[in-house]
């Protein structure tokens, strides 16, 4: 059976907000837990990189080197690294420490959507609006990447990486994933342009938000539909959904300013989150404990699941 | 046999010459017997066993002669491979030696049984019956005789009737002489060995005595083989008989080389049964098996009463002469002999009376001198190559590659001649009516499209109905045969220079004036003079020179070179037009000639989008919408992800191609298939295509590659929920309320302060099109997309201001019934909103606004960065409410936008520009944008003013066509 088993006790929800950071970096395009959980990237639309303490909120490091908004970044396994994608077509490895390009990747024809690390960041794929997805190696000094994968027929909205497995998503209204164990794509028809593409954590079902304002939970080896949550808007905006940590609960951002939170097994909402007034852009989930980071505007939302003792400041100026 | 060469004297040496004997080197010293090595000619060692056989080991040394030894083959079955069973042939035992020429069992080709001589069968056959008595059951192999068919051939069949027997010799009947020579076992033997012959010396020798009167039939002869000896055993030596050898009989005959008296024949009849062998091997080279005990001839003994010590002692006559016989005997014989010679005649043959005709055999004919034995093919160019060319010039290419042809110009089939051609040549009259497509026009529309074809400077070879190619065409037509066509008619000569003429001016006005220096085109270039003439002519063309051609054309030349040349220089200025500068320096030539009429396509096709879509609304995930490919995934990345590559070897990197025809239907069902899945249905805001679509389809129409797979895509995209819609727009536009609720939700939103900033010409010339409702059945015809679900949802808002004037402009606008383009003829209007009956909406206005800035985006968007909002405090959630539809909306568009992305980049970057001014004001920045998108619609009006008639529209299509066919 595909489905993860729900926990016996009640799954806790992300619904009480610990603290909101104002990035000051324009609007935050995306916003990433790091491998560990315990820092954060925003990507603004000032071409900068931000790196946070969750804790906290307070500013690690700002990465500024892209010329244009950046729309996504991931981090390494180790947390040696991180990669980021703009507007400006290119993809930058940074190094953590020092805040210094390590390494500026162009071949991208369009604007770079997407970016992941592979599991040992050997390799950074990025997707982009010219519709290929761009294999680059962090462990040569090629300026090509290793391979180009040219079968999306329109943007690459997403993209996500596990283990020998790539999935994307496409406007085209196709999620793909390829299969580089067996060597094989497979195609998955959604119709509507997909926005947002996961892998569960238990790596059997993948889940993809398409505009038609529609969350899929996909059976990953053959494509059938276990599950589709609905009652959020998604129309226009390329926005972000999620699983939860234990593959409890499906997340989704909204243009209503909301996350909406379904359960995974029943379909039924379970949370309606009111993150603010208006689109609820990126979000994030905490690897392993019951947190979520949501991206509005300019500013980026700490949840977890019970009020935490001390508030210090929420918010910095 | 060595011959001491010390002197120069030539003499005859036979054999090899030892070595010179060196007196001073040491001699070598005898190798021991035990240390003598022998090896075969493989050179492995041989080693002698046997004290009993005396043989030598043979393959597998020690072994039984197999690789395996004693184990057996091991048995090995299953389900793939059943174990075979295995019969032990007689071969399996033996060595290839055995299979060499000398070895028992020669595999080579040898002379089968029905083509051996019958005599030889004969003998066999009584040998065989002799062994039968000796069997255990008498007379079982004569059973086996009587029924074995008879295989003499058939000239042994005719002798047979003309009296001969076997045994005899054929010939003339000799009376016997009295014997010279007693009758002796030896014969002479010079160098060579003679053949175990003379079976009649046995008969003559129980011949007593021999009546006078009584003729014999001549000894048999067998004849000399001449074969050279190969091998390198000595003379005499033949290997072992492998018939004899294996079928055990006549065995003795071999061994007793030297006996011509052989023991078979005793055999035979039955004088004397020595042995009676029973198969087995037996030759020269084996010993005496244990079961015989006849081993006296082992080592044969020679003794020297054989040989000859009288050179030419004998006198010949006794016989063993047979053709080869010396001339003497020859000589003897008579004429008159040969009826004897003959025998009985056959009934139905008589003797010939002259000899019959030598064939004569002529000699080759004598090579003349000069002969190159080498054949120069000349260059064809196939027409049917060509076939995606106008007729006009794969003419034009034809003559002009093979350079000045003084021969006959190449008769064309019948089938390459058009049907003006075959009229001419039958001598038909012209039809009556209109022969182009043109002379169907109104005349003031042929006019206007000669106009602009005349301004437009688009190569005429693509606008294949248009008149120039059409006359190029004819001329070129005619000088396909001229042979044919010479003096058939004068009036066609005439026609011709008319015809000249009028192209010599039209190839005037076109080059009158061009400026481009650069002359990319060179139809010539195989013949440098004549291109150097040509460009010559091209450039007193540009000056406007009257008689460029005359002047350009050499002098030198004869009248009718001249005038051929005159025909392909004017055919080539006009089919080779000078593009304008500004076209020609948008392209390079090609580096390359592609010449590969095949594109790499997907092997795996995805399937019917439309099967999916329907699954999809359906609910039916699975595998309804699944496919799978076979993917490569690069070495390196598998690598990088610690993963076994799964195609190892394959070179393939992505997914696997197979070559197709570039120009084959199935292409462009893929193509179609392709330009369809970018701009996937939305369902999203009621799933249908809005106006704009349509607008963005039409709009770069002209520059698009393929219209028609745009429209089929269109066609295509439709599922049937759009097409639903469709039916219902007509109904749907002109009634606005009635789709108003849909979108009342995001209306409310809207914030009339909105609306007087963003008004766009494009808003405009929807409406415009909304007026221009009567075509739209037409319109709907050609482009299948319904386009009101836009102006519907926009029509429900209620905005004042702009109606009016809309209706004005749509007024004005109404006759240019075909003006999709939306931005064409429209000037923008940021002030003019003055009143409204009912429906402009805000909503159609943030449209508009965002369509400025839609082109620079792709895809879902990203919302807004918001920073006035950030700012700007409390009046941000209404805004940005406001930009979420406007940006919706912009998306919506965005994704069909897309496909023409390209020539919009321009605009972008403009755009680009002024988006950076967003942040910094926003009513700065819809101003501005209202600005550009002014500008847009400006420059695009300016690339086609004027209504868009049906003929353009057609026009554009032909054009689009023949670049594709290019």
């Amino acid at each position: 059976m595909a489905f993860p088993q729900p926990r016996p006790q009640a799954p806790q929800l992300p619904q009480h907000l610990l603290r909101t950071i104002d990035c000051q970096q324009g609007a935050v395009r995306a916003v990433r837990f790091n491998v560990d959980g315990n820092y954060l990237l925003s990507c603004g639309s000032d071409k900068s990189l931000k790196l946070w303490t969750v804790s906290r909120g307070t500013l690690l490091k700002t990465y500024s080197g892209h010329g244009y908004e950046v729309l996504d970044a991931d981090g390494s396994y180790d947390n040696s690294q991180l990669c980021s994608c703009s507007s400006d077509k290119t993809v930058i490895l940074w190094d953590v420490a020092t805040g210094q390009v390590t390494r500026k990747l162009r071949g991208h024809a369009g604007k770079v959507n997407c970016v992941q690390f592979n599991e040992e960041a050997t390799v950074i794929l990025s997707g982009s609006i010219d519709g290929t997805v761009r294999c680059w190696d962090t462990r040569s000094r090629r300026f090509e990447p290793i391979q180009v994968l040219d079968e999306a027929r329109d943007s690459i909205s997403s993209l996500k990486v596990a283990q020998h497995e790539l999935l994307t998503g496409s406007v085209d209204g196709r999620v793909r994933r390829y299969d580089l164990r067996m060597g094989q794509l497979h195609v998955d028809f959604i119709d509507s342009p997909i926005t947002c593409v996961c892998f569960s954590q238990d790596g059997q079902c993948t889940l993809s938000s398409s505009l038609d304002s529609a969350v899929r939970l996909l059976d990953k080896s053959t494509g059938e539909m276990l599950g589709e949550y609905k009652g959020h808007k998604m129309k226009g905006y390329k926005l972000d959904c999620c699983l939860s940590s234990k593959d409890t609960h499906v997340l989704s951002c909204s243009e209503d300013g909301h996350v909406y939170c379904w359960d995974l097994v029943e379909g039924s909402l379970s949370l309606k989150l009111p993150v603010g007034k208006a689109v609820v852009q990126s979000l994030s989930f905490h690897p392993s404990e019951t947190r979520l980071l949501t991206a509005m505007e300019g500013r980026v939302q700490v949840w977890g699941s019970e009020p935490e003792e001390t508030m210090d400041d929420p918010t910095q100026t | 046999m060595a011959s001491d060469s010390d002197s120069d004297e030539d003499f005859v040496t036979y054999g090899t010459p030892l070595e010179p004997l060196e007196e001073d080197e040491p001699l070598k010293k005898p190798i021991p017997l035990h240390e003598q090595t022998v090896k075969d000619e493989k050179g492995r060692y041989k080693r002698f066993h046997g004290a009993f056989t005396g043989g030598f080991s043979a393959g597998y040394f020690n072994t039984v002669g197999s690789k395996e030894g004693w184990t057996p083959s091991t048995f090995v079955s299953s389900r793939q491979q059943k174990a075979e069973k295995h019969n032990a042939r007689p071969e399996d035992f033996m060595d290839e030696e055995d299979f060499s020429e000398h070895g028992i069992a020669p595999r080579e080709i040898t002379t089968s049984q029905e083509f051996s001589s019958g005599h030889r069968d004969e003998t066999r056959e009584k040998a065989r019956a002799v062994n039968a008595q000796a069997a255990l059951i008498p007379g079982d192999t004569l059973l086996e005789e009587l029924i074995a068919p008879a295989q003499s051939s058939i000239g042994v069949e005719l002798l047979r009737k003309m009296g001969w027997r076997e045994g005899q010799g054929v010939g003339p009947r000799v009376k016997r002489k009295p014997r010279r020579q007693q009758p002796d076992n030896s014969t002479k033997l010079y160098g060579c060995a003679m053949p175990p012959a003379g079976s009649e010396e046995s008969e003559d020798d129980e011949e007593e005595f021999a009546p006078e009167n009584v003729t014999f039939a001549p000894k048999d002869v067998t004849p000399v083989d001449f074969t050279p000896r190969l091998g390198l055993q000595g003379l005499g030596y033949s290997g072992l008989d492998p018939g004899l050898a294996l079928l055990g009989q006549g065995a003795s005959e071999h061994i007793n080389l030297f006996n011509p008296q052989s023991e078979t024949r005793g055999q035979l009849f039955g004088d004397k049964q020595k042995h009676t062998r029973r198969g087995g091997v037996a030759g020269q080279a084996f010993g005496v098996g244990a079961l015989e005990d006849d081993d006296e001839d082992i080592y044969h003994r020679d003794s020297m009463s054989r040989y000859d010590t009288v050179l030419g002692g004998e006198e010949p006559g006794d016989g063993l002469y047979g053709w080869t016989a010396p001339q003497q005997y020859t000589k003897r014989k008579d004429k008159n002999k040969d009826a004897l010679y003959l025998g009985k005649i056959l009934e139905g043959f008589t003797l010939a009376q002259k000899p019959a005709e030598e064939k004569t055999i002529f000699p080759p004919p004598i090579l003349p001198r000069d002969y190159r034995p080498v054949h120069h093919f000349r260059p064809v160019i196939q027409v049917s190559r060509l076939s995606g060319v106008s007729p006009a010039l794969a003419e034009a290419l034809k003559s002009s590659r093979g350079h000045m042809t003084k021969d006959e110009p190449q008769q064309e089939g019948r089938h390459q001649l058009d049907s003006g051609q075959r009229r001419t040549l039958l001598g038909e009259e012209t039809l009556q009516g209109p022969t182009s497509v043109m002379e169907l026009l109104r005349p003031e529309d042929r006019e206007r499209l000669q106009n602009i074809r005349n301004s437009s400077n688009l190569p005429p070879t693509k606008t294949t109905t248009s008149q120039t190619s059409h006359e190029a065409l004819r001329p070129a037509g005619m000088s396909a045969g001229p042979s044919a066509l010479s003096g058939v008619m004068s009036s066609s000569v005439q026609q011709q220079q008319q015809q000249q003429q009028q192209q010599q001016q039209e190839a005037l006005t076109m080059w009158r004036g061009v400026q481009t220096s650069s002359q990319t085109f060179k139809p010539f270039e195989k013949n440098p003079s004549k291109q150097a003439r040509y460009e010559l002519y091209l450039n007193r063309l540009k000056q406007g020179d009257k008689d460029a051609l005359e002047q350009s054309l050499d002098l030198g030349m004869t009248e009718w070179e001249r005038s051929r040349e005159r025909e392909e220089f004017v055919r080539a200025s006009i089919l080779y037009r000078p593009s304008s500068s500004s076209l020609s320096s948008r392209f390079t030539r090609a580096k390359h000639q592609e010449d590969e009429d095949t594109v790499e396509v997907n092997r795996d096709q995805e399937g019917d989008v439309d099967d999916k879509q329907a699954a999809v609304k359906m609910k039916m995930f699975g595998k309804l919408t699944r496919e799978t490919f076979e993917w490569h995934p690069d070495k390196l990345l598998c690598k990088r992800f610690n993963v076994p590559d799964p195609y190892p070897g394959s070179g393939v990197v992505g997914l696997p191609k197979v070559k197709r025809d570039k120009f084959s239907v199935f292409n462009f069902l893929t193509m179609t298939e392709n330009r369809a899945t970018p701009a996937p249905p939305k369902p999203a805001e009621s799933g249908k295509k809005s106006r704009w679509d349509v607008s963005g389809q039409t709009e770069d129409e002209e520059e698009k590659k393929d219209p028609l797979s745009e429209l089929l895509s269109a066609a295509r995209n439709q599922t049937t929920e759009t097409k639903l819609d469709q039916t219902s727009s007509p109904a749907v536009s002109t009634s606005v309320s009635s789709v108003q609720p849909r979108d009342s939700k995001h209306e409310s939103e809207e914030q009339p302060n909105q609306e007087k900033k963003k008004e766009g010409d494009e808003e405009a010339d929807e409406e415009e099109e909304e007026e221009s409702r009567p075509p739209m059945d037409l319109f709907k015809a050609i482009f299948a997309s319904s386009s009101d679900e836009k102006s519907s949802s926009s029509e429900g808002e209620s905005d004042e201001e702009d109606q009016k004037e809309v209706q004005e402009r749509a007024d004005a606008l109404t006759p240019n019934l075909f003006n999709i383009t939306p931005t064409s003829s429209v000037t923008s209007s940021t002030n003019t909103n003055t009143t409204s009956t009912a429906t402009m909406s805000s909503q159609q206005k943030a449209v508009t606004s965002q369509t400025s800035h839609e082109e620079e985006v792709f895809g879902p968007k990203l919302p807004p960065p918001s920073s006035a909002l950030n700012r700007g405090g409390a009046t941000s959630t209404h805004s940005s409410s406001e930009e979420v539809e406007k940006e919706k909306h912009s998306k919506k568009n965005k994704d069909k936008k897309h496909k023409n992305k390209k020539e919009h980049k321009h605009k972008k970057e403009k755009k680009k520009k002024h988006k950076k001014h967003k942040h910094k004001g926003k009513q700065k920045k819809s101003k501005k944008e209202d600005e550009s998108s002014s500008e847009d619609s400006d420059k695009d009006s300016e690339g086609e003013r004027g209504p868009v008639s049906t003929e353009e529209l057609l026009k554009r299509l032909k054009n689009v066509r023949s670049h594709q066919t290019w």
